[in-house]
């Protein structure tokens, strides 16, 4: 294996061990195992089903939300394992923050929705609240569109506008982890633009893992790239290999569209 | 409708004879003089109903929230009908209970005849709490999952997410419990005329016996002839008037939220 342009790789941010997930008893994800690493981007592709939105879902903890759900194997977030006993999920969920498919304001105004995190999280110093305000909106390249209206309902913007504004309330709580679930799905290619751009702009700065179905976006945004099918992990490495080298004959139909 | 006009034609005369104003604004109830103010009743309902919601509301909204939110499921499926249950007791078994049980409390707990505005509301306040919690719950219920996705992934705690998140967006729906209970408790007659007391003094405190319009109405039908009869149709307008003013009033309440 051939690794001589790769960059030096620094400690993972999360450790993944074995990780078999089931439904009801039907594994949407098999025995997984993979490193993530710190203030890069990766993708995860794979056809609809194939698991990926699940894997995003056990870093946060999010699955616990659906019953039924059973999570077997380990990941470590900095080397302590999230589903340990006793492990403060509220705590990781602040650390490993995410955005979902659809946008989902709270239905509250701008300001309100951005000093969510903040406020519930202690802060009650208005100054400080609109300094962050300020600086998330900023970050998430949405202060100049909504500095005028920070007080009308959120659900008043363009589903674009909103979905940047999910990123800026996430923002707003320091989280080093930033999980996207399809974050541009729902949105127009202009939007879409805009999203990969935050994208490239924040992943200076933290841990982003986005799941997508779209194979460009994916090429575009990530360092490195992770194929799943059927809940199986085939294929895992830096993006530019997967898609111009695949190793597994499985991703090289999937890639060049051959299936999916 | 009909009821309406017939109740109207009935009542109005009286309106004509005695004076709408006198009959609304003066306090003295004395058929046999000639002398018909019901502002004392209309107190009487006010209090009776204002002291009910303020024991149902909260207890309602919060068992709605802790049935939809936070109790397991088996739990909650245990819950429902036992509240259910709650609404098919007749009126007058209502009445009786409060008769046997809770008049003698507040006489021995509080002193005063036991007959009174607070047991009036505090029965009434039990005897709304199904419909409030079963509008209110639904209203829980149908909030989107995604808001409380969206809260949870920012590291707030399922309280947090319930009192910031999900009551305030369900709250168009509360306030349409809180009319409905409001409309029932106005509206009951025989179990509050049962353990009120209903005398026709303005009543001075919590302890002191009243009269429902209601109440008047039911009482006094039996015998009453001429003006007498005619003054209680006219109690029958009035109790109208007051229902429709507090619907009104609910409705503007809800425009001026939806505005802000």
């Amino acid at each position: 294996m051939d690794h001589v342009h790769a960059p030096p790789v620094p400690a993972p941010t999360f450790t993944v061990r074995n990780l078999t997930i089931a439904y009801s008893g039907n594994p949407a994800i098999k025995n997984v195992s993979l490193d993530l690493y710190p203030r890069s981007v990766t993708a995860f592709i794979g056809p609809s089903g194939c698991g990926k939105s699940t894997f995003l879902r056990a870093l946060n903890r999010m699955n616990d939300l659906i019953p039924g759900v059973t999570t077997q194997g380990r990941i470590l977030l900095e080397g302590e394992d999230i589903y340990a006993p006793g492990v403060d999920v509220v705590n990781l969920r602040k650390r490993v923050g995410m955005v979902f498919q659809r946008p989902n304001p709270f239905p509250m105004s701008i300001f309100d929705n951005v000093a969510y995190g903040p406020r519930i999280h202690g802060v009650t110093d208005r100054d400080r609240l609109s300094a962050i305000v300020e600086r998330s909106l900023t970050a998430a390249a949405l202060w100049d569109e909504v500095k005028d209206r920070l007080h009308k309902s959120a659900l008043d913007l363009s589903g674009g506008q909103q979905q940047r504004l999910c990123i800026a309330r996430l923002l707003a709580v320091d989280s080093e982890v930033l999980l996207m679930d399809e974050p541009a799905s729902a949105l127009d290619p202009i939007s879409t633009g805009k999203i990969e751009d935050l994208i490239d702009e924040l992943k200076n700065r933290y841990t982003i893992l986005i799941v997508t179905h779209n194979m460009q976006q994916a090429g575009r945004v990530s360092d490195r790239t992770a194929f799943f099918l059927s809940g199986e992990l085939i294929e895992y490495g830096l993006t530019a290999e997967v898609f111009e080298s695949p190793r597994d004959r499985r991703t090289e139909d999937y890639i060049t569209g051959r299936f999916g | 409708m009909i009821i309406g006009l017939f109740v109207a034609a009935r009542g109005l005369p009286l309106f004509l004879s005695f004076g709408a104003w006198r009959f609304i604004a003066s306090s003295q109830w004395e058929p046999a003089q000639g002398l018909f103010g019901v502002f004392p009743m209309i107190a009487g309902s006010l209090l009776v109903t204002a002291g009910a919601l303020l024991l149902a509301v909260p207890l309602g909204v919060g068992m709605a929230a802790f049935l939809a939110e936070l109790a397991p499921a088996p739990l909650a499926r245990a819950l429902r009908p036992a509240v259910d249950l709650l609404a098919g007791i007749p009126s007058v078994v209502y009445g009786f209970v409060g008769l046997a049980v809770l008049v003698p409390w507040i006489r021995s707990a509080f002193g005063g005849p036991g007959f009174s505005v607070l047991a009036g509301a505090l029965l009434l306040g039990v005897m709304v709490l199904p419909t409030i919690v079963a509008v209110a719950e639904d209203a829980i219920r149908a909030v989107p999952r995604t808001y409380r996705e969206g809260s949870l992934a920012l590291g707030a705690t399922p309280w947090q997410t319930l009192t910031r998140v999900v009551l305030p967006a369900a709250r168009p729906g509360i306030v349409a419990a809180v009319v409905l209970g409001m409309g029932r408790a106005i509206g009951e007659t025989m179990a509050v005329l049962m353990v009120t007391g209903n005398v026709t003094a303005l009543p001075d405190s919590l302890l002191a016996p009243a009269r429902t319009l209601t109440a008047n109405i039911a009482l006094e039908m039996s015998y009453a002839s001429g003006r007498h009869q005619e003054a209680l149709f006219a109690t029958g307008i009035v109790l109208f008037l007051v229902i429709m003013a507090l619907n009104a009033a609910a409705a503007l309440a809800r425009r001026k939220e939806e505005r802000a």
